[in-house]
C-alpha cells in the first residue's frame, strides 16, 4: 500500500507541473486562475496522501484550511476579473 | 478486499486528474478549459478522497476527510462557475467598448 501511495504522489506532482505550464503561459487571467484552482485541488489530495504515508493525522487539519483559503482566493480574483470593465487582463 | 477497492478508487481519481490536465493544456478556449477543470475538481478529488476514507476506516480522521470532500464538492464547481461568469462579463464589455460589429451587419 505504501508503494501505491508513493506512486500516486509522484503522479500528482507530474500533473501539477503540467498544469503550471498553463498557469505561466495562459493568454488571459481567467486561464491562469483556472489552472491555479486545479493546482489547489491537487495540493489538497497531495497533503492528505502524505499524511497517510507518514501517519501524521494533523495534516488533515492543514488540508481543511488549505481548501477554505483556496476557495476564498479563487472567488475574489474571479470577482476582480468580472469587474475589470473590459480591460485586457 | 479493502486493498482492491482502494486501488480502483485511487487509480480512477488519478485517471480523472490526468484527463483534466490534458484538457487544460489542449483545449482552445477559456470556457472549454473551465469545463475540463471542473471534471478534474469534482471527480478526481472525490474518488481520491473516498479511497482514503475506505483505507482509514470510520473514525475521527475519516470524518474530517468526509468534511473536506463535501466542502470541495460544493465549493469548487462554484468557483469554476464564477470564473466563467466573470470572463464572460469581461468579454461582453470588451465588445461593447470597442463596438464590434456582427458579420451580418456589415
Amino acid at each position: 500500500m505504501s508503494k501505491l501511495l508513493t506512486f500516486s504522489i509522484l503522479f500528482l506532482s507530474v500533473t501539477i507541473f503540467i498544469c503550471m505550464f498553463r498557469a505561466i503561459k495562459g493568454p488571459s487571467a481567467a486561464d491562469r486562475l483556472i489552472a491555479v484552482n486545479v493546482i489547489g485541488t491537487k495540493t489538497i489530495v497531495l497533503i492528505l496522501i502524505v499524511s497517510f504515508l507518514l501517519n501524521e493525522t494533523y495534516f488533515v487539519d492543514v488540508a481543511i484550511v488549505y481548501a477554505l483559503i483556496s476557495f476564498l482566493s479563487s472567488i475574489l480574483i474571479a470577482k476582480f476579473i468580472g469587474n475589470s470593465g473590459g480591460k485586457n487582463i | 478486499m479493502k486493498d482492491i477497492v482502494v486501488t480502483i478508487f485511487l487509480f480512477g481519481g488519478l485517471f480523472f486528474f490526468m484527463v483534466g490536465t490534458l484538457g487544460i493544456i489542449r483545449f482552445p478556449d477559456v470556457f472549454t478549459r473551465s469545463h475540463s477543470a471542473a471534471k478534474c475538481d469534482t471527480l478526481g478529488a472525490i474518488l481520491c478522497l473516498s479511497s482514503l476514507v475506505v483505507l482509514e476506516g470510520l473514525n475521527m480522521v475519516s470524518l474530517k476527510i468526509i468534511l473536506i470532500l463535501v466542502f470541495v464538492w460544493i465549493a469548487n464547481p462554484t468557483a469554476t462557475h464564477l470564473i466563467a461568469k466573470g470572463e464572460y462579463a469581461r468579454q461582453a464589455s470588451l465588445e461593447k467598448l470597442n463596438e464590434v460589429k456582427k458579420h451580418e451587419d456589415i
